[in-house]
């Protein structure tokens, strides 16, 4: 399949911009803040209709807790913040209040990943995912594009209960269609392979469709799939495509410890005979440094991942 | 208020302490101690400060009331059931497999809680977030109550409401603190101090009333004139109080009596009643 490179929109900007549309519509969404909403780019919304935007300033444990309680007076309330603070700074309020009182509240951050580059390894979220994922009844998703992301945001929206949405900081390609329909629990085949099968979310989908290209110069053909709900996982397709192919590589901008590779193998744990790879950062730090030049160090980019694919498929 | 009105609150702490021992004793465990030390605040507010309908805990311009220490669930579900929530035979069923009245407050088993609370500094969080609704849907003659332990304050997490609440200038919140001068670990003030308690509070912009936590004519009178205003009620209790061998004693904050201290105990109540 072929990308528009030239068209870039990070997947941050599309949030701001569909939450804009969404409070014109729904005059019962709400939406928070730590201080940080002209990275997260809320402060549209927060612009548009002040009223119902609320900073919490950096205070983000309280801003989950009036969230609950302001969703309990019957609106749905969106809070973001980056990704490296909720849930990790905030756990406990959203696992004790969120979730277990089953608040229709939505977090959705921004900066997830390393790909967040120079502010470095204490602003890089490599745990969110297994945090959100732990908790029982929290649906985690990870857009790949701008695209995606209008079409998750408008979904949850109208789906009562607690959301994790995990989005970047850099302008990613558009890789998915307007037409395809968003559906929770849902993966697709960007492409059809055979030989192997390649998952990410996220900004890893341009990255693991780039080395799909880069394997078959050298005939491996692989069957990429871009999964961005990782709870719930969309079960059947990787049993489907993983007995195709008997290898899985999944890819993620995450430790390879609880996130989309750990649900991958989950997903397996009855088939027999599957080979499965997690690439994504190896229970390490991230460091400061430009996006592309951190995504070539820790084993994220396309040529990184074909090359991971063909030493495993040598041995 | 009248001394009738008194009395009869009286006479229905005094009711609300012996189905908490006999609760307590029963499931063999629950925040025996710190329920007894704030059921006086949780009577006067179900039976003479908040509006609100046991028939219809839905009710869309109701009070609302939030236990932040929600280990005070015993006091809480006694409330409850004596304001006819759930039955009142079902307050036996305390910490048991599949009741609906779990250890902590679960607002997905049981009608009449707001919000799900156990882990301390959250509930108050919640309840500003309540009472920041209410403003907005212009709720004037609603109110949001929420009780919170004075070893809660500890958690950083209640400075950050606290401050929210007064930089949105929110005057639809009262805050009550059961100010029994316990934590598990020991006093308060040998753990962690709290003193100044009242000029903390004062600090971050709210009105603070300091009364006596077991009079009840100074607990309504308090709740009452914090109506349209911010307002924090530092309560001085007796954790145990209302049982002579509990009260003080830290070492009943999660330890129940057994049945013969029970019996002891609802004795000395029975006794007590008689003389309200």
């Amino acid at each position: 399949m072929s990308i528009s490179s030239k068209f870039k929109k990070s997947t941050r900007q599309a949030y701001g911009e569909v939450l804009l549309e969404l409070g014109k519509e729904k005059n019962n969404l709400f939406v928070m803040d730590a201080d940080l909403s002209m990275s997260t780019y809320t402060c549209y919304f927060a612009k548009e209709f002040p009223e119902r935007f609320f900073n919490a300033g950096i205070a983000e444990q309280n801003m989950i807790g009036v969230a609950s309680g302001l969703s309990k007076t019957g609106k749905t309330v969106i809070v973001s913040t980056l990704a490296v603070f909720a849930p990790g700074r905030v756990f406990d309020q959203v696992r004790n209040t969120l979730v277990h009182s089953n608040c229709d509240v939505k977090i959705v951050t921004t900066h997830a990943g390393i790909s967040v580059g120079k502010d470095g390894s204490s602003h890089q979220s490599i745990e969110d995912i297994a945090l959100a994922r732990v908790i029982p009844g929290m649906r985690v998703i990870v857009p790949c594009d701008a695209v995606e992301t209008k079409k998750v945001i408008k979904k949850i929206v109208d789906i009562p209960g607690p959301f994790y949405i995990r989005l970047g900081r850099a302008d990613v390609p558009i890789i998915t269609h307007d037409k395809i329909k968003f559906e929770v629990g849902k993966g697709y085949i960007l492409k059809k392979g055979k030989d192997v099968t390649l998952i990410g979310c996220g900004m890893t989908v341009f990255e693991i469709l780039k080395a799909a290209d880069i394997l078959a110069s050298d005939n491996i053909n692989a069957e990429v799939i871009n999964m961005p709900s990782i709870k719930p996982i969309d079960k059947n397709l990787i049993i489907e495509s993983a007995s195709k192919t008997k290898k899985v590589f999944t890819c993620e901008e995450h430790s390879i410890i609880g996130g989309l590779g750990s649900a991958v193998l989950e997903s397996l744990e009855e088939e027999k005979d599957i080979f499965v790879k997690r690439i994504g950062i190896q229970d390490c730090y991230g460091e400061s440094g430009l996006p592309e030049e951190l995504f070539e160090k820790y084993g994220l980019s396309a040529s990184k991942i074909a090359e991971k694919v063909k030493e495993c498929l040598d041995n | 208020m009248s001394n009738n009105l008194i009395k009869i609150l009286e006479k229905k702490s005094n009711i609300a302490r012996q189905k908490i021992l006999r609760m307590t004793t029963e499931c063999e465990g629950g925040h025996l101690a710190g329920s007894l030390s704030c059921i006086d605040i949780l009577v006067a507010i179900y039976f003479k400060i908040l509006r609100h309908k046991p028939d219809n805990p839905d009710w869309v311009n109701r009070d609302r009331f939030i236990l932040s220490k929600g280990h005070g669930a015993p006091a809480f579900y006694t409330v409850l059931a004596m304001c006819g929530y759930f039955p009142e035979d079902e307050l036996l069923t305390l910490r048991k497999i599949n009741s609906r009245l779990q250890g902590h407050p679960d607002c997905k088993k049981l009608p009449g809680i707001e919000i799900s609370t156990g882990s301390l500094g959250q509930g108050f969080s919640a309840a500003v977030g309540m009472a920041l609704g209410y403003w907005y849907d212009k709720k004037i003659d609603s109110r949001i109550y929420c009780l919170l332990g004075d070893g809660e304050c500890d958690e950083g997490q209640v400075w950050e409401t606290a401050m929210f609440a007064s930089s949105y200038n929110l005057k639809n919140i009262t805050a009550i603190i059961d100010r029994n001068g316990y934590q598990i670990d020991g006093k308060t003030e040998d753990v962690m101090k709290l003193e100044p308690l009242d000029l903390k509070w004062k600090s971050f912009g709210w009105e603070v009333k300091e009364i006596d936590g077991h009079n009840m004519n100074e607990i309504v009178d308090a709740l009452e004139e914090s109506r349209g205003r911010r307002v924090v009620v530092i309560a001085h209790t007796i954790k145990g109080k209302g049982v002579s061998f509990i009260e003080n004693n830290n070492t009943y904050h999660s330890k129940p009596c057994n049945k013969k201290d029970c019996k002891k105990a609802i004795t000395e109540l029975c006794e007590k009643f008689e003389l309200i």
